[in-house]
């Protein structure tokens, strides 16, 4: 039932273009809503015994001369990558629900994302889901270059060929590992013993193609360029469920596939997530841009899931992905709050002209909001950006103690952003009113609308729900990670 | 060969060719229409009194052409469908084995469409003749795939050649065409005289032109500088036909310059064929002389000669459309890379290799045949073919935009278009090929290839989708006027879809009827 939401957010994708532009964000909501439900609705209804492997849920025959079947799977880390799809999803649209320039064009190229993302998630046969990750990237492209705001064709160019170019990497693994165990099936590979010799050069090959996509230093510089360009959508969509795609893929496919190669490379890419971390977040503190702010923060918090994979341990393993969920959810509502309540009413995302506008006045649930996505973004016990990083840093400590040390700088920096960019943005010194804000003419008619509020809502309830109680994700993602083939 | 007199069979040889006996026919029939139609034009242009009706009688007379060429193309499509499984005639001069069949109804349905995008051409004058030369070209192709002999292989090529040439040259109204029919065919005709002298080289080492005799023949004769340069020569006159680099300089003027269909049959039909008898001479008659094109473990023979060619296309062909501005020059330089990846499956060699060529040949030739037709549209409504006369085209005509993307994206390889599919094919195929990823070089250079080729793609989509149209560009609402170019375009675009979603269908027919 759950591979419904790829076919039902194909089938809205394709319905928005034929009907008329009236109904494009209604079906939008409606499709993205019912993904959500069918998330749910798993989440409630298998059981966690279910959930502790790959069950199989479509499995046909597609291309049987090559061996590629159309296969489809679920267990605890798809499931819970499948809920935040969901969340972000239906966010993203009420969040862009004002949107009115080409709007059909608009959210034909968001569900085409959603789409992809679900499938990726869903996948097992290697041949699905690199269609799918690829078919993730091109509507991506649109969205930004169409539709984004600041240097929007560079952005969206250079956030294109860096995820194509990770694309390229990601094809010449799976080709490799397809070639030589003669199956595309992840379940079937995961049993095949491949020499250590070829793993030594295919694994890194592999998974820094998917860690391109997750964001990993250095080759991060498309996600701040490319989040700062992308309309509000698709800056949510972006740091929400696509570097995430990156993450999940390296763990599901990378690791799972060439283990031996993953145990030679995995204090390299300890040191790169350290790095991303430390790195993105001392940038974050310097930047004027609201976004980029965000941006590099998307970049640092991303780190934690990278080091959480590579941590090698079950409870590293299940806080990185325990972290994809949590950032995506946060990384969505730091997004709208600065791309749509304030960018849209203000014009502005200059940090020095925010502070000046007295906003946590003028518009005190987006200051509320902001409040509340800061503190999860801190790691703030209670949300569940705490949860989820204590949970790796704990795995951490087990295999590399010096990167709990250094990382724990990193979260002090984060902090640190974090409360300057709220300060400046919301709780600025009311000095002369400067800003467009107070003196526009309109301002009194934009107040927040309902749908953002809704999308707001839906957001922070989630971060709450999983940082008051983290076991409803960890107990699916616990079994299902132990059972995964590299802890053997 | 002694005895040919002897056995040969009249009623048996008409049965078997028949097919290309009813193209060649109906390429009569609308040669017939033709001049008869302009005669009458003639007659009615010396009184110079009513010339609308003399643009109606042109009108109407170009419409029975058509219609005449594309009903020839579709009796002989039911015609190759009704031949025999297999019968081989004269040595191997006319074979047919269900690959000659698939790719006579492949080639048949490309010069179909080609003729569909013809028939909205306004810029050409004398259709009748053009069709029939068209139609006389899909002859040449027909010969090339269904024959196993040097010497028909010679004249199918030469055929096809010679009539590809007055096809480049055909709009006689402009300078480009001109110079693309006389480059085309300047180099055309000296790769031909390779062509023939390799031939006659290989001829003079194995004693016959019949490929399998060659086959045996070779086997057994120890490797010789003679053969080397019988093989190179051979090679030569086709890696012209594919485009592949360094043999491509004619590609570029010849599909900016030609009529559109002309350029659209030059890159689809030619290149199938082309690609069928190049892999029939270097799998069936040379395939002794493989050689080995791994990294580790190079060998002297074909193989790395074609390596060779296809990594030159890729990096040539990818580097230099960067650098384009007019997109059928982009397109041009863009077949050269495709030529290159194409090449991948010959390489690689075997059942699996040859199959994927095939695959990739016939899905790159749709797609072309499809981005010429919204060319040709964007160029009919706004007189250029620059990337400033697509700008803008989402908002002016959102059907060819979507169908435009639909060809973009499948060249360079995004799923789930069938490009994407091809592409897995053929490199899956190549890495299988070596022991030990041997080919990985190539696989490793064509995957990079297709990296750079999307950022080409993705500037004629932006030119389509971001940019915002020019003043002077005019909406392309009128729909009726090009309605038959406007459904050929979609109808390809769907073909691609189709094949990306469900490539098993074309994919198992080719592998099954493979030798």
């Amino acid at each position: 039932m759950i591979a419904w939401t790829i076919y039902l957010t194909f089938t809205g994708g394709v319905l928005l273009v034929m009907l008329p532009r009236t109904f494009a964000r209604w079906i939008a909501l409606l499709t993205t809503l019912a993904g959500l439900v069918l998330g749910i609705v798993a989440f409630l209804r298998m059981p966690i015994a279910d959930l502790a492997h790959f069950t199989t849920i479509v499995s046909v025959p597609w291309v049987p001369a090559l061996g590629i079947n159309y296969h489809l799977a679920i267990d605890g880390v798809s499931l819970t990558m499948v809920l935040v799809t969901g969340i972000s999803a239906v966010s993203t649209v009420l969040f862009s629900w004002d949107v009115d320039h080409r709007q059909r064009e608009f959210f034909f190229w968001l569900l085409l994302v959603v789409g992809g993302c679900y499938g990726v998630f869903l996948s097992v046969d290697l041949f699905l889901f690199f269609a799918f990750y690829e078919l993730v990237i091109v509507p991506k492209y649109f969205l930004i270059a169409i539709f984004g705001s600041t240097n929007k064709e560079y952005g969206a160019m250079k956030l294109t060929l860096y995820s194509f170019f990770g694309g390229m990497l990601v094809f010449a693994g799976i080709l490799v590992a397809y070639v030589t165990a003669g199956s595309l099936d992840l379940n079937q590979l995961a049993q095949f013993h491949f020499n250590p010799q070829m793993q030594s050069w295919a694994f890194p090959v592999l998974f820094l193609g998917f860690a391109v996509l997750a964001g990993i230093w250095p080759l991060h510089t498309w996600a701040p360029t490319g989040h700062v360009a992308a309309p509000t959508a698709g800056s949510m969509l972006l740091a929400g469920i696509v570097m995430k795609l990156g993450s999940y893929a390296g763990l599901r496919v990378a690791m799972n596939v060439f283990p031996e190669g993953f145990q030679m490379w995995s204090k390299w890419i300890a040191a790169l997530a350290v790095i991303g971390i430390v790195y993105a977040a001392a940038v974050a503190l310097r930047q004027r841009d609201l976004k980029f702010v965000i941006g590099y923060s998307s970049v640092s918090h991303m780190g934690f899931a990278l080091l959480g994979l590579a941590t090698a341990n079950a409870l590293g393993v299940s806080g990185a992905v325990l972290q994809m969920f949590s950032h995506g959810v946060i990384a969505a509502l730091l997004f709208a709050v600065a791309g749509r309540m304030l960018y849209r009413r203000t014009h502005t995302r200059e940090l020095d002209a925010l502070s000046g506008m007295n906003l946590s006045r003028a518009l005190p649930f987006a200051a509320f909001t902001f409040v509340i996505a800061s503190a999860a973004s801190m790691g703030i016990p209670g949300f569940s950006g705490f949860a989820a990083e204590i949970t790796i840093l704990i795995g951490a400590w087990k295999t590399y103690p010096i990167a709990v040390w250094i990382t724990g700088a990193g979260m002090v920096l984060a902090a640190a952003f974090t409360l300057r960019a709220l300060v400046k943005s919301f709780f600025g010194e009311v000095r002369v009113q400067t800003g467009r804000v107070p003196i526009d003419a309109d301002w009194k008619e934009q107040p927040i609308t309902l749908a953002e509020k809704c999308g707001a809502c839906l957001l922070m309830f989630a971060t709450l729900a999983v940082g008051l109680y983290p076991k409803l994700l960890l107990d699916r993602i616990m079994p299902a990670v132990e059972a995964m083939r590299f802890l053997k | 060969m002694r005895s040919l007199a002897s056995t040969i069979s009249y009623l048996e040889l008409l049965k078997l060719a028949f097919p290309e006996v009813i193209v060649v026919i109906s390429a009569l029939v609308v040669l017939g229409i033709g001049l008869t139609s302009r005669r009458g034009t003639a007659v009615s242009g010396v009184s110079s009194a009513k010339p609308p009706t003399r643009a109606v009688d042109t009108a109407a007379a170009t419409g029975w052409c058509s219609l005449a060429a594309a009903l020839g193309v579709v009796i002989a499509i039911a015609a190759v469908l009704m031949l025999p499984r297999n019968a081989s005639l004269f040595g191997g001069m006319l074979v047919i084995t269900p690959l000659t069949s698939l790719f006579k109804i492949i080639c048949l349905v490309l010069a179909f469409f080609t003729v569909c995008l013809a028939r909205s051409e306004k810029a050409l004058r004398h259709m009748g003749e053009y069709l029939a030369i068209i139609l006389f070209a899909t002859v040449g192709l027909m010969l090339l795939v269904g024959s196993e002999e040097l010497l028909m292989i010679f004249i199918g090529l030469e055929l096809l050649g010679l009539s590809l040439y007055v096809m480049a040259a055909f709009d006689k109204t402009d300078v480009r065409s001109a110079e693309a029919g006389l480059k085309y065919f300047l180099f055309g005709s000296t790769s031909s005289a390779f062509t023939l002298f390799g031939i006659s080289l290989i001829y003079g080492m194995s004693g016959s032109t019949g490929l399998v005799v060659i086959s045996e023949k070779l086997a057994g004769a120890p490797a010789q500088p003679l053969l080397a340069t019988g093989i190179i020569m051979t090679l030569i006159g086709f890696a012209f036909k594919i485009a592949a680099a360094p043999f491509h300089l004619w590609a570029p003027d010849a599909y900016q310059g030609a009529p559109i269909p002309s350029a659209a049959f030059i890159a689809s039909g030619s290149k199938v064929a082309s690609f069928v008898v190049l892999g029939k001479i270097v799998l069936v008659g040379f395939g002794p002389v493989h050689g080995s094109s791994a990294w580790h473990a190079m060998a002297a023979g074909w193989s790395p000669i074609l390596a060779v060619l296809a990594a030159l296309s890729i990096l040539i062909g990818n580097l230099v459309a960067l650098a384009q501005t007019s997109v059928r020059r982009l397109l041009a330089y863009s077949a050269v890379a495709h030529a290159g990846y194409t090449l991948l499956g010959l390489v690689a060699g075997g059942r699996d290799g040859f199959s994927a060529t095939l695959f990739y040949a016939v899905i790159y030739a749709i797609t072309l045949v499809g981005a010429f037709g919204v060319v040709a549209v964007v160029r009919s409504e706004s007189g250029g073919d620059d990337l400033e006369n697509f700008s803008g085209l989402a908002a002016r005509a959102p059907l060819l935009a979507g169908c435009m993307a639909i060809f973009m994206f499948s060249l360079a390889g995004i799923p789930p278009l069938a490009g994407f599919f091809g592409k897995f094919y053929l490199f899956s195929a190549a890495l299988r090929a070596g022991e030990d990823h041997g080919l990985l070089w190539l696989v490793a250079l064509a995957l990079f290839g297709s990296f750079v080729s999307l950022y080409y793609y993705l500037i004629v989509l932006k030119a389509i989708f971001v940019d915002q149209p020019s003043r002077t560009a005019p909406a392309l609402d009128d729909v009726w006027s090009d309605l038959l170019q406007r459904i050929t375009v979609t109808v390809l675009a769907a073909a691609i879809l189709f094949f990306g979603i469900m490539p098993g269908i074309l994919a198992s027919r080719i592998l099954a009827a493979m030798p």
